[in-house]
């Protein structure tokens, strides 16, 4: 363990907050000013190394308030960029922040492909369900039969579920967060940060001008979010409520909510998080869990060991190759093969 | 190996077609490359069906490699031929048009069938009458009998046998144009000696028995040779236009001790330049094959920004779906060089097709002001300097660059003497290793670079993107004076670039009747033409441009003395209109050809001399 003593401060860059009073996006990037410097700390990295990386949206003018490395390129190509930075300077530690218009729309390719290829990038993925920036059109994320600008009679169009997106693609790390919930946010960088491979974090956020309280139906409160979400934390009983008194168990092929003392269900019935399996079908079924039939699922979803990350892959073949090569220069390579003499 | 009558010319075209199952690139290949070694100047041209595999025996499926051999430097692969190879009917149809009027025609008798004839669209049951062929030199051996013959005692069977027609026809070839087979043999020797040597040993029988053949038989009245003459000392290979590019950017890597990092996207005819860069991780290349061809560029953006030297290469479509990314390579203002590979177009267009008209996509295809550097190869060989120049300009000025070539020079390849990297200059880029007080990140040098603060560097912490920027602290900035500015600085900045290129030299007289002036892969073409109007005695210059955009200082004086001047281009007036905008007291004619083809050294000729 390194010990840089960073402090907050650190992060913050010179530059004015413009996000409207009351954005969800302020308090992630408190929960990330927060997380950098155990982040530095618990892997060694000194500031200098810290790169982040946006598309385009509200969320993405978030690497002008850090005063890191930061490159706001444009609309969905932070994932492509990102994994350009890494696989040209591995030493790096790269953080994407993009938006669910950015990241599941404009850019959904480079995203689930970024996930696929498991590079080691950390994604903060913004979901407050709209575009913000363009004023409130509705996105991949927003609900079903919603009114937005342009749904004046409520979408025609199922959203995508993030969370089932990164583990359909098999995605190595997946974690869930709410804005209010700043610590809990915290927790889930430093871990994606520990995490080798590509960590995708999403933040459900508010915005509040273009879809207020589109999280509010569990996430409003603390006392809602107590009762309508759950907390997953590997090796620990997924149990939920104010007085942990809800759990969820595993029955005909389906979770099922149950409370602790009724029908005969004691706290050993209730399932334990395995965040490591490699296998996808709980995280899967953790991540798809839809409010009200069930809670929402936050904490760290999924948090698999996977050896075959691209940026260590990428670098391991150039060495391999090197040590291997007979042609060490561009003098010998142009020498190579078949040439002749003109005297 | 003399022969009684054999005639010597001053340079040969042959044209090897048959199915692309054939083995014609190989034949092609090995019959050029035993010329380069007797002395002789090459320049090859395959010519590829669009699909991989078309249905055998069809026209659609015929597959040709066309050979020009000279005395001295040839600059082009020749148009029509002096000689044919067919390996079946549809070759020899496919072909018709190309034959000059004396030329000899070898098509494989064996195949003259009624299904074959039927195949390849012929109305009557003879193919050397349908297409008017009396009056050529027509030899008829049967080629798949004969050398099944030969291969008799060999053992093999009947499908690896007939894999063999090919080198016979070599062989035949060899006899009439008095070449030697040893290098023939030992290249299958090499390829083939130890994975199967009765293979090998049937290949190098199939050649020896062509020859005989065409010895004996007396079939060929004349043999001919074509005189070797002194090209340039020096060690010499062959090499195409897409393998010359991906060298020349390795250079440029090495040259600069940055590490190369190409982003790309599988796309004819460029996709060789990946393949090739992702052979060299032994001098340290990564490439990164992304999802599309945004991501191509996009991840080259984000090494540039790390402090890789950066490409992608592409072909016209994918420079349409990068032009939103360079647009932020040229706000962030990071080296980058795009390799386009031209080919016609719009749309999907002709893929395996050659042209240029992709130069105003280049020079204007992005939204807002948004200048590059543009450079275009003429050669397969000096793409290798091209692309090293463009890479050279990127890194020390901080600009994309765009270089531009085409399928022509792309899959050409031609010999090379090979350059020693100790004749290429350094490439200092202005790179920023550290700073005291503040870090300004649009702060400029002389040439109005900014500084490269790679991240990983202590203390030069700053953030850029795409929005526009405050000229020194790089912070986002609409101060309307401000844009004015910067929009000022990044033309300033890519129009410096001219003092740094080379001044294009006229070909000929500074006052001629008729000037041609081409840019890019033509220039092989019109420069042999007006070197043969010259010999003719003809007031006629050529002027070849490689640096589009800016363009060179001092040109405008090298216009201005001649009578007429006329701008080739394979497009419809690309060149000839920015010129026109550039020099608007001068009249600019034009020529002009979207055939998916090269201009050939015959329409040329009768197009100069029209206007002489
Ligand atoms: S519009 Fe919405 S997302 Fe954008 S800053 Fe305001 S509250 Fe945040």
């Amino acid at each position: 363990m390194a010990e840089y003593k960073y402090t907050p401060a650190d992060f913050k860059s010179d530059q004015l907050v413009k996000w409207c009073p009351g954005c969800g996006d302020h308090a992630i990037l408190n929960a990330v000013q927060r997380a950098m410097p155990e982040v530095a700390d618990a892997l060694d990295i000194p500031h200098h190394k810290f790169t982040f990386v946006s598309g385009i949206g509200c969320s993405s003018r978030f690497i002008y308030y850090m005063k890191t490395f930061g490159f706001h390129t444009i609309h969905g190509r932070a994932n492509a960029v990102a994994t350009g930075i890494k696989v040209a300077n591995p030493d790096l530690s790269v953080w994407v922040c993009s938006g669910d218009g950015d990241s599941l729309a404009i850019g959904g390719n480079h995203f689930i492909h970024a996930i696929r290829r498991n590079i080691d990038l950390n994604m903060i993925l913004f979901n407050n369900e709209i575009y913000g920036l363009t004023k409130g059109q509705y996105s991949p994320t927003t609900k079903l039969g919603k009114i937005t600008k342009t749904s004046p009679y409520g979408t025609v169009e199922k959203p995508f579920n993030p969370g089932e997106l990164v583990i359909g693609a098999k995605g190595t790390f997946f974690a869930r967060t709410i804005d209010a919930e700043v610590m809990l946010t915290k927790d889930c960088l430093v871990a994606a940060a520990k995490h080798k491979g590509m960590a995708v974090v999403e933040a459900l956020v508010n915005c509040v001008i273009f879809n207020d309280k589109t999280h509010a139906s569990f996430a409003g409160d603390k006392a809602t979010r107590a009762e309508n979400t759950i907390t997953l934390r590997h090796g620990e009983k997924m149990l939920f409520g104010k007085d942990n008194q809800k759990g969820l168990v595993f029955e005909d092929m389906r979770l099922k909510v149950v409370t602790i003392g009724e029908d005969g269900y004691t706290t050993d019935d209730i399932l334990t998080h395995d965040a490591h399996t490699e296998d996808t079908t709980m995280h899967a079924m953790l991540a798809a869990m839809k409010w009200p039939e069930y809670p929402v699922a936050v904490g760290i979803i999924r948090d698999v060991a996977d050896s075959n990350i691209y940026d260590v892959k990428v670098e391991e073949q150039v060495a391999q190759v090197k040590a291997n090569a007979k042609i060490h220069s561009m003098d010998e390579l142009l020498h190579s093969g078949e040439t002749w003499e003109i005297k | 190996m003399e022969n009684m009558n054999t005639m010597e010319l001053r340079d040969i075209v042959i044209r090897f077609s048959g199915d692309s199952g054939d083995g014609m690139q190989l034949t092609g290949t090995l019959f050029s490359n035993t010329s380069a070694l007797e002395g002789n100047g090459i320049s090859t041209f395959p010519d590829y069906p669009a699909e991989i595999r078309a249905p055998q025996g069809t026209v659609a499926g015929v597959s040709g490699f066309q050979v020009h051999i000279g005395a001295g430097k040839v600059t082009n692969p020749g148009d029509y031929c002096d000689a044919l190879v067919a390996m079946n009917p549809a070759a020899l149809k496919a072909n018709r048009k190309w034959l000059k009027p004396d030329a000899t025609v070898i098509i494989d008798g064996d195949t003259i069938t009624e299904e074959n004839l039927k195949k390849a669209g012929f109305a009557t049951l003879d193919p050397i009458a349908e297409l008017n062929l009396d009056g050529y030199n027509v030899v008829i051996p049967d080629i798949t009998s004969m050398t099944k013959a030969a291969l008799a005692d060999t053992g093999l069977d009947n499908k690896s046998m007939l894999k063999c027609k090919n080198m016979f026809a070599l062989g035949i070839c060899f006899y009439i144009f008095n070449q030697p087979e040893d290098y023939a043999k030992r290249y299958i020797d090499s390829k083939f000696a130890k994975k199967n040597p009765a293979v090998a040993e049937a290949n190098k029988t199939a050649i020896d028995a062509g020859y005989n053949y065409a010895a004996n038989t007396h079939q060929f009245a004349n043999t001919y040779r074509v005189a070797s003459a002194p090209l340039e000392k020096g060690t010499y290979r062959s090499i195409n236009g897409n393998v010359a590019t991906a060298w020349g950017l390795i250079a440029a890597s090495e040259k600069s001790g940055l590490p190369l990092f190409c982003g790309s996207y599988p796309i004819t005819p460029a996709t060789v330049i990946l393949e090739e860069l992702a052979k060299h991780k032994n001098l340290g290349v990564k490439t990164v094959q992304a999802e599309d061809e945004i991501a191509g560029i996009c991840t080259s953006i984000g090494a540039a920004y790390a402090g890789n030297f950066a490409v992608t290469t592409t072909s016209g479509p994918g420079l349409s779906l990068k032009s939103e990314a360079m647009g932020l390579a040229v706000m962030a203002e990071l080296p980058l060089v795009i390799v386009d590979v031209q080919r016609g177009g719009p749309s999907t267009g002709l893929p395996t097709k050659t042209e240029q008209s992709d130069l105003m996509q280049a020079l204007y295809g992005r939204n807002g002001e948004c200048p590059v550097v543009v450079i275009a190869a003429s050669s397969p060989s000096d793409c290798f300097h091209y692309a090293f120049m463009a890479s050279k300009i990127a890194m020390e000025h901080m600009t994309p660059v765009i270089l531009l070539t085409d399928g022509f020079i792309a899959n050409g390849s031609e010999p090379w003497r090979i350059p020693s990297m100790a004749e290429y200059p350094q490439i200092c880029p202005p790179i920023v290793e550290q700073c005291e007080g503040d870090f300004m990140p649009y702060a400029r040098n002389e040439n109005f670079a900014r500084g490269w603060a790679f991240p990983g560097k202590e203390g030069l912490q700053h953030r850029i993107g795409g929005l526009e920027k405050d000229h020194l602290k790089g912070s986002i900035s609409y101060d309307p004076a401000n844009h004015q500015e910067m929009t000022k600085t990044r033309a300033a900045k890519v129009a410096k670039v001219a003092d740094v290129i080379p001044t294009p030299e006229v070909l000929g007289e500074t006052d001629a009747d008729l000037l041609v002036r081409g840019w890019g892969g033509t220039k092989g073409h019109l420069e042999a033409v007006v070197r043969d109007l010259q010999e003719e005695g003809k007031s006629i210059a050529h002027l070849h441009f490689n640096y589009i955009n800016p363009l060179p200082h001092g040109v405008e004086d090298l216009l201005k003395g001649h009578k007429r001047i006329l701008v080739c281009e394979l497009n419809e007036g690309q060149f000839a209109s920015y010129l026109r905008q550039s020099f608007q007291q001068i009249t600019f004619e034009q020529y002009n050809k979207t055939e998916g083809q090269p201009f050939t050294l015959v329409e040329l000729k009768d197009k100069f001399n029209s206007l002489l």
